[in-house]
């Protein structure tokens, strides 16, 4: 389940899969990794909008935010103590796209714009990608949209009248910069290790033992999300330290790749458009012309 | 924690909604009509109704011309289209039905021409015979491609969808086959276009019945719109098929074009569905915590107690 689809057709080129681990714990909610994206791969500004939802006036990741950082304030102690304390805590958590082990936006790419790389990790080409977007409503996480803003690069032709870039972005965990032996400029940007790149193998071990040691400590709802190569995605190849269920961020709790049904929805086609054969054919056969 | 007992992040929603305009639904009759219309000609020709098979064929092959123009206008990138043609891919029901609508397109568009020209019989003949194949899997691969998505009411209506669509396109091929066939030659085409309608409402009411909160979108808002338009006109129009279509060609006409409009507000109501499924992240969460409890889940590892 953990070795991603299409990452074995590199050969002698792959790469060990590399991600994040973002750990919610220490996020500090500076949002220099939302900057630091931004700034790294020319992500145009899109407005600004005053949202009244706690620090977040970024809201969501989109065609043109690929860290988003989330902000939750609770009536609720950050230790469990046990002596029936309240408090307030303020929940901070850098979002990203999942870079996911079963990635549905690249299963049902039908140009074959977006891929898996050599370091496993999920890619848009944007010399390829013509702007479908079946990848938007197949993303279960609502990671990949399209971009409505006047191209900067690449622009459409004028013969088309079109203004708008028209085509899907997302994270691509800084391939440009993994190509070159550095890290994505978020996690470099990060003030707190919050954000943490590496082999993912190692990923997870640092994050098993930083789970046991929230839990050790009575840390309120410490839980790691997507870090298990055996849920709905077969992992995710960036996952994270959460300290309450994933909905209480704007995550699916329970994520799996749309194209896990598939192979039983194209059977059950073929049979629908059989069926669609034999009752016109019925139709045709049972009566008489009139 | 909302009123109805999920918790949401500011009510934001968890997926994306779609980006598709209105060429899509538009696409998913016309694509409908095509296919099923390709079968029906077939079917007419095999039984001698030559009227029939040859007025099918020219639908059949108009609605096959219009439903890539209506794609394309659809692509952020429409002079990209033919990036669609640089791969194959099972995984992606939009790939495949690229595919399947060149096969069935090019098919029925140059048998209706070789028709037109009286040309190349042995040609066309083949041609017919590849439109035929491929039609049937045009009106239903729709229904795959919406369903294979992360929007709840189309996702979790993964059984019913393409059968739906399969019935809305033998409805919509019979009926506008009713209104440009005489009566007297247009039995195949009423009979397959009152069971499309009869066979599409009941399986529309069995997909409501069976997702239960998730489907209570075609109850409301723009989705509740348009399933009420859809079953009111195709009923009407089918009613009037059943008792009036043998004799009038009014009213042949006027059920088929009922008929029509029926199942083009149907596509719409599935659409406009899946937006309001994704808008709400009560959907996700309820789906998938329902899911979770019933099955277990792994997507959250908690520390050893």
């Amino acid at each position: 389940m953990s070795t991603p689809d299409g990452l074995l057709t590199y050969g002698d080129e792959q790469k060990e899969r590399v991600g994040f681990f973002t750990d919610t714990s220490v996020c500090i909610g500076c949002k220099a990794c939302e900057v630091a994206c931004k700034e790294w791969n020319l992500i145009p500004e899109d407005g600004r909008v005053w949202t009244g939802e706690s620090y977040d006036n970024t809201s969501e990741l989109n065609a043109n935010t690929w860290r988003h950082v989330a902000f939750v304030e609770q009536e609720k102690p950050l230790v469990a103590n046990g002596d029936g304390e309240t408090g307030l805590r303020w929940l901070m958590e850098s979002d990203v796209c999942k870079h996911c082990t079963h990635a549905a936006c690249l299963d049902v790419c039908p140009t074959g714009a977006l891929f898996r790389t050599e370091f496993g990790t999920v890619v848009v080409q944007q010399d390829i990608c013509n702007g479908c977007g079946y990848c938007v409503p197949a993303c279960p996480f609502g990671v990949l949209d399209k971009r409505h803003l006047p191209a900067t690069t690449d622009p459409p032709p004028a013969f088309l009248g079109r203004k708008e870039d028209g085509r899907v972005w997302k994270c691509t965990l800084c391939y440009d910069r993994l190509k070159g032996g550095h890290e994505p400029a978020c996690a470099k940007a990060c003030p707190t290790k919050s954000i943490q790149f590496g082999p993912l193998d190692e990923l997870r071990e640092r994050a098993d033992a930083r789970l046991e040691k929230l839990a050790a400590e009575g840390w309120n709802g410490a839980q790691l999300y997507g870090r298990d190569p055996e849920d709905g995605v077969g992992g995710f190849g960036a996952f994270f330290l959460l300290l309450d269920d994933p909905e209480v961020y704007g995550l699916p709790p329970d994520p799996v790749v749309t194209t896990k049904h598939l192979p039983a929805m194209w059977t059950n086609m073929l049979a629908a458009a059989g069926a669609l054969v034999a009752g016109i054919t019925a139709a045709t056969l049972l009566g008489g012309r009139r | 924690m909302s009123a109805n007992g999920h918790r949401s992040y500011y009510g934001r929603p968890i997926i994306k909604e779609p980006v598709w305009t209105w060429e899509i639904p538009t696409y998913f009759f016309t694509g409908g009509l095509a296919g099923a219309s390709s079968v029906l000609s077939t079917a007419a020709r095999l039984t001698g109704n030559a009227k029939l098979g040859r007025r099918s064929l020219f639908l059949g092959a108009i609605a096959d011309v219009v439903s890539p123009a209506l794609l394309v206008s659809d692509l952020g990138r429409p002079e990209r289209f033919h990036h669609m043609f640089r791969v194959v891919k099972v995984t992606s029901p939009m790939n495949m039905g690229s595919w399947v609508l060149l096969v069935s397109g090019g098919a029925s568009s140059t048998a209706a021409v070789l028709e037109l020209l009286d040309r190349l019989k042995p040609v066309k003949i083949l041609a017919e015979a590849v439109a035929t194949l491929a039609g049937p899997l045009l009106a239903t691969y729709t229904g795959v491609l919406v369903a294979d998505t992360a929007v709840p009411v189309w996702h979790e209506a993964r059984q019913e969808l393409p059968w739906i669509f399969g019935a809305s396109a033998a409805a919509s091929a019979g009926a506008a086959a009713c209104m440009f066939v005489q009566p007297r030659e247009a039995g195949p085409a009423r009979r397959t276009a009152i069971a499309g309608v009869l066979a599409e409402g009941a399986l529309m009411q069995a997909m409501t019945l069976r997702l239960g909160t998730v489907g209570e979108v075609y109850k409301q808002g723009e989705a509740g719109k348009y399933a009420r338009a859809a079953k009111g006109m195709a009923t009407v129009g089918a009613a009037l098929l059943a008792t009036r279509g043998r004799k009038s060609r009014g009213a042949a006409v006027l059920g088929g074009a009922l008929v029509c409009a029926g199942e083009m507000c149907l596509r719409w109501s599935v659409f406009k569905a899946g937006f309001q499924s994704a808008r709400a992240p009560k959907y996700v969460v309820e789906t998938q915590r329902s899911r979770a409890a019933h099955n277990g889940s792994k997507a959250t590892t908690k520390p050893a107690a």
